[in-house]
C-alpha cells in the first residue's frame, strides 16, 4: 500500500490556492482573449479590453486577478488503495487554505456563522468534496468561488415532460436574473440529474472542465452549444452593459435520476473562473 | 464621453453626467461593504437627533463616495491589494437612508432596487459601475488607503482612500436614467 504525508497534502493546497488566485488557467485567459477579438458592443469590448489588462498586471505584479479571493471550494478523489499519515485529510487541507490564503495575501471572507457573521480570519473552513476511488492517487482540485456570482445560482427542480426546452429556458432564466450582478462574461455550470443536492454539486464541478473541453455524450454536448448561443443572443454583454459576449462557456454535468424527476442546478461563475488540480 | 470628476461631489457637475458617460473619478472615496453598513445603518436608528444620527457615522458623507470594496490585503510595497467592486444591490436595504443624509455617490457593480434609484434622484446622486473582477488593474489607481473605522471586521473595515483616474461608468444618473436598461436595449438594436 501507498503511503503518504498530510504534510505533503497541505504544501500542495497551498500552492494551488496561490496560484489559482493569481492567474488564470490558458484555457480561460484564451477564451477571454477571444471574446475581446470578436465583440462587437462598444462598451462590452471596453470591459473585455481591461479585464485582458487586469490579468496581465495581476500576473505581472502578483496580486489576485480578482479581489473576492473566494472560499476554498475542493474536490478531492481518494484512491482507495493509498494509506495517509500525520494529520487528518480534511485539516491538513484547511491548514494549506490557511497558510496559502495567508502567504499569498489573499482575502479572508469567511465568516463562522451565517448569522452571526464573524470573520474566521483564516478563510476556512473550505468546502471539501470527497470521492473514493480505485487505485492509489490523490487528486486535489481547488476552484475558489467568489460570491458575486454565487449569489446569483439556482435549483430547479423540473419534471421530466418539460423536456430539452425546459432546461434551455430555466438556464436562460438564471442568466436574465443575474443580469450585470455575476459579472458576465460568465462560465455557467449545469448539473442535470441526481437528486436536489447532487445537482448543485455537479454543476460546481462542471466549473472545473477546460473552457474547450466538450461533453463525451453528444445530446449533452449539443445542448451546452445551443444554451451558449441563447444566452449570447441576450444581449446582456460585459459587465451588463450590452454586448454579444455574455457567457464565455456552457458546461453541464449529468448523472441518473429518478423516473419523476429532471433536478437542475445553475452554478453561474464570473470570468475569474478559477481552478487548479494536482495529483500526488 | 469620457469625463473627469473630484470628490468630494460638486452637485451641479453632476448634474450634467449622462447614464453610459464613461468618467475617471478622482479624490477621497470610502470602502464600505455589507458588514460596515449594517453596522453604519443601526447606529443612526438607534440615534435620537439629526445631530446624533450624523455623529453616529465614522465619516461626514456629505458629498462623499462609498465604494463597495473589501480588498486583498496589502502585499508590502503596494497601498492596497486587488481592490475590484462588489455587488451593490446587497446594500440596497441601507443605501436610501445614506444618500438622504447626503451621500452623494456610490461605486459597484450590478442592478439597485427602485427605492434605491429614488432616493437618488431624490438626492441628485449618482451610481457608478467600476468593472467587476479587474481588481488587480484597479488597485493601480488608488494612491493611498487607510482603515478609518470598523477595524475588526478585517477587510470590512471602512478606509479612506485617495483615488487617481478611477474610470467607472456612470450607469444611475441624477434624472434616475439606468444603463443596465438602455445599453442591452440600444446594442440589440444596432444589431438589426
Amino acid at each position: 500500500m501507498r503511503n503518504i504525508h498530510t504534510d505533503v497534502i497541505t504544501e500542495a493546497v497551498k500552492k494551488m490556492c496561490i496560484e489559482a488566485n493569481l492567474a488564470l488557467a490558458p484555457d480561460m485567459e484564451a477564451c477571454i482573449r477571444h471574446a475581446a477579438e470578436v465583440e462587437d458592443g462598444a462598451l462590452g469590448k471596453k470591459i473585455l479590453d481591461s479585464l485582458i489588462e487586469n490579468m496581465e498586471i495581476a500576473k505581472e505584479e502578483s496580486i489576485p486577478i480578482c479581489q473576492d479571493t473566494g472560499m476554498a471550494v475542493f474536490f478531492v478523489e481518494v484512491g482507495q488503495d493509498l494509506h495517509i499519515e500525520g494529520a487528518g485529510l480534511t485539516e491538513a487541507i484547511n491548514e494549506g487554505v490557511r497558510q496559502g490564503y495567508r502567504d499569498g495575501y489573499l482575502r479572508k471572507s469567511v465568516v463562522a456563522d451565517p448569522l452571526l457573521r464573524t470573520n474566521t480570519g483564516d478563510n476556512t473552513p473550505a468546502i471539501i468534496h470527497y470521492d473514493i476511488v480505485p487505485g492509489d492517487a490523490l487528486t486535489i482540485t481547488i476552484a475558489p468561488k467568489g460570491f458575486g456570482s454565487e449569489n446569483m445560482s439556482k435549483v430547479y427542480m423540473l419534471k421530466p415532460a418539460d423536456g430539452e426546452e425546459g432546461i434551455r429556458a430555466s438556464v436562460l432564466d438564471a442568466v436574465k436574473n443575474a443580469g450585470p450582478n455575476a459579472c458576465p462574461p460568465l462560465f455557467v455550470g449545469v448539473g442535470l440529474g441526481g437528486d436536489f443536492e447532487l445537482a448543485a454539486k455537479l454543476a460546481k464541478k462542471a466549473l472545473t472542465r477546460d473552457a474547450d473541453s466538450r461533453h463525451p455524450d453528444a445530446h449533452i454536448a449539443k445542448l451546452e452549444d445551443e444554451i451558449l448561443d441563447l444566452i449570447n443572443q441576450t444581449g446582456i454583454g460585459p459587465g451588463g452593459l450590452g454586448g454579444k459576449t455574455t457567457a464565455l462557456s456552457v458546461k453541464i454535468e449529468t448523472y441518473p435520476t429518478h423516473i419523476a424527476g429532471m433536478p437542475l442546478a445553475v452554478n453561474m461563475c464570473c470570468h475569474v473562473n478559477r481552478h487548479r488540480s494536482v495529483t500526488l | 464621453m469620457n469625463k473627469k470628476i473630484q470628490i468630494p461631489f460638486d452637485k451641479e457637475e453632476l448634474k450634467d453626467l449622462r447614464a453610459g458617460d464613461y468618467v475617471y473619478l478622482s479624490g477621497t472615496v470610502y470602502s464600505a461593504r455589507d458588514a460596515a453598513h449594517k453596522r453604519m445603518y443601526e447606529a443612526v436608528l438607534a440615534a435620537d437627533s439629526e445631530e446624533a444620527k450624523r455623529a453616529a457615522l465614522p465619516f461626514d458623507i456629505r458629498n462623499q463616495a462609498i465604494y463597495y470594496l473589501g480588498p486583498t490585503p496589502a502585499p508590502e510595497g503596494h497601498v492596497i491589494g486587488s481592490a475590484g467592486p462588489t455587488t451593490a444591490s446587497r446594500m440596497d436595504k441601507y443605501t436610501p437612508m445614506l444618500l438622504d443624509m447626503g451621500l452623494t455617490g456610490m461605486i459597484g457593480k450590478g442592478k439597485r432596487s427602485p427605492e434605491v434609484r429614488e432616493a437618488v434622484v431624490r438626492n441628485g446622486c449618482v451610481y457608478f459601475a467600476a468593472t467587476g473582477g479587474a481588481g488587480a488593474l484597479l488597485s493601480k489607481c488608488i494612491v493611498s488607503s487607510e482603515v478609518i473605522a470598523y477595524d475588526d471586521l478585517g477587510t470590512e473595515a471602512i478606509r479612506k482612500m485617495e483615488v487617481r483616474d478611477f474610470p467607472a461608468v456612470v450607469v444611475i444618473d441624477s434624472a434616475g436614467n439606468n444603463l443596465y436598461e438602455t445599453a442591452v436595449k440600444d446594442y440589440l438594436a444596432s444589431r438589426k
